[in-house]
């Protein structure tokens, strides 16, 4: 008989995300593939500062609070410190691509030996719904109120494309869990992510399209069907870089 | 006697780092402090220790913040305009508790400034730098073997009180050389870090190193008893250094490159028949105030010798009580003051000028 349980790495606490978030979802995920590949106890995670700050509250292996944007530098010292801990950070659009560009951007080039999980969700959640660095050409938000003019404030930054520019990153994949099917695959690409640090090979990230359905002002299934509708045709999912990959098929 | 070496004060610092077991630098090029980096990359690699390049000095202190997380002793250095860079991780490293050491090799300012020596950074590394109610220790070399001793002490005392302390030493304590005596440095063994995030073995709860406490109440609670431990640091780990004090009538304040200077006014102005003497402050958080309100009770007058506007000058008021007059003696941007120009100021307040 299987019993539904909670992964052992999560902690008893109860989320604080709103209806319909995405990122319980994806906390689970992670809980998951900790349990299954058995690190807990050897895990450190850094949070980020937005919505999913309180993480620290909610993985039940040793964790760190990160400055807005800087977790990727402090999961460097980390790893540095002790390299036979996995270290991973999990951060938001805001975090890793606007304040923080430079710390993962530098820690992709230096192929750090870290897992970075990457919640794309296309506005900032926890100030209130402003406009982010990955909110969408014409998205209404709190700070772009008659929609992204992007001859005023730019497009939208595809991170997985510019990182895969890069000759340091071992693994880059976009996924979403807006489905079951996507779900799947997610957690089958945060389990990579996972397996690369352990063996060794550097810089993975993986960036989760979620939603927003309170600061999209949507209904958590009208959210859902919106990552299909405009964010994926944005943002297409895919493995945009796979260093050990290439290498076989080079052999 | 042990064996002396001749080395730059920059360099004093790297190597003593590595004597008291510091084993990873983060660090971002900046004139005039770069020395330390360059020593780092070169042994470091050696030793089994990390010296990485940063790619901003926000990063830099970011990464120290990582390694004292998992609770090891870590250092990052840089010059004033970077110093500013790294505000906001002081700030984070405070709210968490955690230990480390900053070396900041002031040079002039405000703004990119200029390279030469300043102490116009007193106020920042005394009074915070970043947000909110926080402390760093921070120590004051005026010689070479001081820039050895004091960056013991500082992981020492970071350690023992899980703070931050800051080398606020400048481009001159920096830049040049003096015998060292290594060897003679004696390094504390480091206490117990149960609460670093070193991974749980399954085998207890799990640490969160942490500075977000939504709850008021709970971040009051945390403040108060941060300041119960900078009370302690208050009454225990206050340093400095009397010249000539005892009988003096002019009472000279001066600390790292300013106290030399001093020191040569001084024995000039006792040849000219003026008792003048100087109290140097060692630690310039926590402010030696004892020593201050006792010369209050002898002295005549008071002078503050800096390389800045006069920022020093305000704890000197505070610690004497303004029971005397203080003056302020300084070049700044990059200028120090001459042994001459001290005399002056001695000569001057000796004959009840300002």
């Amino acid at each position: 008989m299987v019993v539904f349980q909670k992964p052992h790495a999560l902690t008893d606490a109860p989320f604080h995300y709103c209806p319909g978030c995405t990122h319980g979802i994806i906390h689970r995920l992670v809980a998951e593939v900790i349990d299954e590949l058995g690190i807990e106890g050897k895990t450190i995670g850094i949070a980020p500062v937005g919505c999913s700050v309180m993480a620290y509250n909610y993985f039940n292996c040793d964790m760190i609070e990160a400055a807005h944007g800087r977790a990727p530098a402090v999961a460097t010292g980390v790893k540095r410190a002790n390299p036979e801990n996995i270290v991973f950070t999990y951060q938001g659009d805001g975090d890793l691509a606007s304040i923080g560009m430079a710390e993962t951007v530098h820690s992709a080039a230096r192929n750090e030996n870290i897992t970075v999980i990457f919640i794309n969700n296309a506005i900032y959640g926890m100030t209130g719904g402003q406009m982010a660095p990955t909110s969408l050409p014409g998205q209404v938000t709190q700070t772009s109120p008659y929609g992204r003019d992007v001859k005023a404030c730019g497009y939208p930054i595809r991170v997985c494309e510019m990182l895969s520019e890069l000759e340091g990153p071992e693994y880059l994949e976009r996924v979403t869990v807006n489905s079951v099917p996507n779900i799947r695959k997610a957690k089958k690409a945060i389990r990579k992510a996972f397996q690369n640090q352990i063996e060794g090979k550097g810089f993975s990230l993986i960036e989760v399209i979620s939603s927003c359905p309170t600061n999209w002002g949507m209904t958590p299934q009208a959210a859902l069907k919106w990552i299909d509708d405009k964010m994926i045709p944005y943002y297409p999912l895919g493995v945009y870089k796979d260093r050990s990959a290439q290498k076989e098929e080079a052999k | 006697m042990s064996e002396k070496v001749l080395m730059k004060g920059n360099e004093a610092i790297a190597e003593a780092a590595i004597r008291a077991g510091c084993r990873h630098y983060f660090g971002y090029p900046i004139t005039p402090q770069t020395e330390i980096a360059a020593y780092m990359a070169k042994k470091m690699p050696k030793i089994g220790g990390t010296f990485l390049q940063a790619e901003s000095e926000i990063a830099a202190i970011n990464m120290v913040y990582g390694v004292s997380s998992a609770g090891l002793r870590v250092m990052t250095s840089s010059s004033s305009p970077g110093v500013s860079l790294k505000g906001e991780g002081l700030s984070y490293l405070a709210g968490a508790d955690l230990p480390a050491l900053i070396v900041n090799v002031q040079r002039g300012g405000p703004g990119l400034g200029g390279i030469q020596p300043s102490q116009s950074d007193y106020f920042q590394a005394t009074r915070g730098g970043g947000h909110g109610d926080y402390h760093m220790i921070v120590l004051a070399p005026a010689s070479v073997q001081e820039m050895a001793e004091l960056t013991v002490k500082g992981f020492e005392l970071a350690d023992q009180y899980r703070l931050t302390s800051m080398i606020l030493a400048d481009g001159t304590m920096g830049q040049m050389m003096e015998p060292v005596a290594l060897d003679d440095l004696t390094v504390a063994p480091m206490p117990e870090k149960p609460w670093a995030t070193t991974g749980t073995g399954m085998k207890r709860p799990h640490n969160i190193v942490n500075s977000l406490f939504l709850q008021p109440e709970e971040l009051e609670k945390f403040n108060f008893e941060r300041y119960e431990r900078y009370a302690k640091i208050e009454a225990n780990e206050a340093r400095f250094e009397e010249y000539r004090m005892d009988d003096a009538e002019i009472c000279v304040a001066a600390f790292g490159i300013a106290a030399r200077v001093s020191k040569n006014a001084i024995d000039e102005a006792r040849k000219q028949g003026v008792k003048a003497g100087l109290i140097r402050p060692i630690t310039l958080w926590p402010f030696p105030k004892a020593p201050f309100r006792r010369a209050a009770e002898h002295v005549k007058a008071m002078i503050s010798v800096e390389l800045s506007m006069g920022q020093m000058i305000e704890d000197v008021r505070l610690a004497s009580e303004c029971r005397v007059p203080v003056s302020l003696c300084n070049r700044a941007g990059g200028m120090i003051p001459s042994p001459d120009q001290v005399l002056e100021a001695i000569l001057g307040a000796a004959k009840g000028g300002n």
